[in-house]
């Protein structure tokens, strides 16, 4: 288990490296660019030139990713050239934000679309599989942006029940946060519904199912304590790996409502050619992303009897 | 007398074994459904040009509603936009843009993930190790972050969203690919062509890949799909192919704040959108179970 997890963090690190090092490549190793989206289109090449010289980017280019690394570590990204302040005092409010939509998300996604796998996986081909299975490939086939233009079309313009924008400028409010959730959830929980269900309809084909039936153990029985354990082993991947993809999700719906958060900073950023809030959310993302998929396979190691054992 | 030999009979030519294979959809409804979703996109897109349709780009009378009256007698059947401009004929010349570059995106990353993939599970060693590595890489990027870097990096141009997709979806097509060609390879009929002594690359194209072309058609299907969502939503980010023309995602988020009044506009692209993806996964679910039927 302990060299497992060494290894999985040895790799996770090895990834870390080699994606920072191509994030600093790509950004930074034309440094007049850097200098010219720095100091604006205006300035002229001596005004650069001394603004590298002043900014230690006349260093060797392996000494300055360095450098760089080690001032991400400790949390210093640069200045946002944007928002003319440390990109930190940005980016922590940012991520907070979307923290708390990914962590709404995350609470009713899972309840629901592990239920419904299950309902769905019990009896494969009966009528509730069958409409588990059709609900959630229409559910997945509606992307958020245009989930999003329904459902305001109908509760915010319509029925005029929910607010259209979420920009919570007067303080967190659950009104606000709700269509945000909404849209991500009814995206979202059909993939997982379906590994779900896969997984159930497995697991209740195997002997010991079929042993604990004929012993005689009540079907409620045979399902909360036989079925569910193995069954839902699969789906806890399924669910930590979904973080790699909702941030696609997150960043449409923080434009379609207007969220002040970490997705709309990072494509807020792309659009403006903001170099270091770039070079920040992207190794944030990615060490979301690594990092989870490193938990996904400890968990899964540590769920599953017969590797854990062996 | 002549005499017919059974030998004489020519084979099926190949096309006629590929039509004969795709009749198989009419076993499951919901393939037939999603099939017949596609084709009328796949229609419309291709009569665009000869359908009695108002030009997509031209500004005509701003703001009409749906099945509205227009000045030279004609209907603007689903209304016009904030520029005037006919929605019907810019959703279905939109089909266009979106078919043509969701189709060639996922072809050539089907290409380059086949063959990494085929690489990978046929030579084995470090092409394995190296491939997969690189893989893994990719994958731990979150899709979205990939293309905003090389989009913003690059530019938005077709060719760029073709690689962005490229890099997105061809290190899953090699896992998919790569798993199965570990199977495979263990048949006798591989055996068989080892010892003619053909070449690698003649197993790897011609025994290896069309035997695993089960499971790709139905992830293929599902690929489409993702790709069509994907190009529309750089569009309704601002990071799709360049203006003025139609593209299902920028129209939506083009009319997006007017909302409140007129609703129909981004509702328009967005039911497009959310009805061709849904063609694609339903012929997708639709083929996987007609081949765990067998």
């Amino acid at each position: 288990m302990l060299i497992l997890a060494s290894r999985r963090f040895l790799s996770m690190a090895l990834i870390m490296v080699i994606v920072s090092f191509t994030l600093f490549a790509i950004f930074e190793s034309d440094k007049l660019a850097v200098a010219g989206k720095v100091l604006g289109p205006y300035s002229n090449t001596e005004q650069r030139e001394l603004w590298l010289e002043q900014n230690g980017y006349n260093e060797p280019f392996l000494e300055r990713y360095v450098t760089w690394v080690g001032n991400a570590l400790t949390g210093d990204f640069g200045n946002s050239i944007q928002y003319k302040s440390p990109v930190a005092d940005i980016l922590w409010p940012r991520l907070g934000n979307t923290a708390i939509l990914a962590g709404l998300y995350m609470l009713f996604m899972i309840p629901i679309s592990l239920t419904l796998g299950v309902i769905a996986g019990m009896k494969e081909g009966s009528l509730q599989d069958r409409a588990v299975s059709i609900g959630s490939v229409l559910t997945t086939s509606v992307p958020e942006f245009a989930s999003a233009t329904f459902f305001s079309a109908i509760f915010v313009f319509w029925l005029g029940w929910l607010p259209g924008t979420s920009a919570m400028t007067g303080g967190f409010n659950w009104a606000e946060i709700f269509l945000p959730v909404f849209v991500l959830v009814v995206y979202g929980f059909g993939y997982t519904a379906r590994m779900t269900r896969a997984s159930m309809a497995e697991v209740m084909t195997s002997h010991y199912i079929r042993t604990a039936v004929l012993k005689g153990i009540p079907y409620r029985r045979v399902i909360m304590k036989h079925a569910l354990r193995n069954a839902l082993i699969a789906p806890f991947t399924v669910i930590i790996l979904q973080l790699n993809w909702l941030l696609s999700g997150v960043i449409v719906v923080e434009v379609f409502f207007a969220y002040k958060g970490f997705g709309k900073l990072l494509l807020d950023a792309a659009l403006f050619g903001d170099i270091y809030v770039i070079e920040a959310c992207t190794l944030i993302a990615v060490f979301v992303a690594v990092f989870s998929q490193f938990i996904s396979d400890i968990g899964y190691t540590l769920l599953n009897p017969r590797i854990r054992f062996t | 007398m002549t005499d017919i030999n059974q030998n004489d009979v020519a084979p099926p030519s190949a096309i006629a074994r590929m039509f004969k294979n795709f009749l198989l959809i009419r076993e499951s409804p919901i393939a037939m459904f999603g099939f017949a979703l596609i084709m009328m996109w796949v229609i419309l897109a291709i009569l665009a040009p000869v359908l009695p349709l108002y030009d997509p780009n031209t500004p005509l009378e701003p703001f009409k509603f749906p099945l509205s009256a227009a000045r030279d007698g004609g209907h603007y059947w689903l209304g016009t936009d904030h520029k005037g401009r006919d929605i019907l004929s810019r959703v279905i010349f939109g089909a266009q843009t979106v078919l043509v570059w969701a189709t060639l995106a996922t072809g050539v990353a089907y290409i380059v993930g086949m063959f990494m993939g085929v690489v990978a599970g046929y030579l084995g060693g470090w092409w394995d190790e190296v491939i997969s590595f690189v893989s893994n890489v990719l994958l731990s990027f979150p899709v979205i972050v990939l293309y905003i870097i090389i989009i913003t990096y690059l530019g938005a141009t077709g060719f760029n969203i073709v690689l962005a997709v490229t890099f997105a979806s061809a290190p899953g097509i090699m896992r998919i690919v790569r798993g199965l060609v570990l199977d495979l390879r263990t048949r006798d009929y591989i055996f068989a062509a080892q010892t003619r002594g053909e070449s690698p690359m003649y197993i790897m194209l011609v025994e290896l890949l069309p035997n695993a072309r089960g499971p790709l058609i139905v992830d293929a299907c599902l690929r489409l799909g993702y790709t069509t969502i994907t190009i529309a939503m750089l569009g309704y980010l601002g990071l799709g192919l360049p203006p003025p023309d139609p593209d299902w995602g920028k129209m939506i988020a083009e009319t997006q704040p007017l909302g409140s009044f007129a609703g129909h506009m981004a509702v328009v692209p967005a039911a497009a959108i959310s009805s061709l993806v849904l063609g694609f996964n339903l012929l997708a679910d639709g083929l996987r179970e007609i081949s765990m039927r067998d």
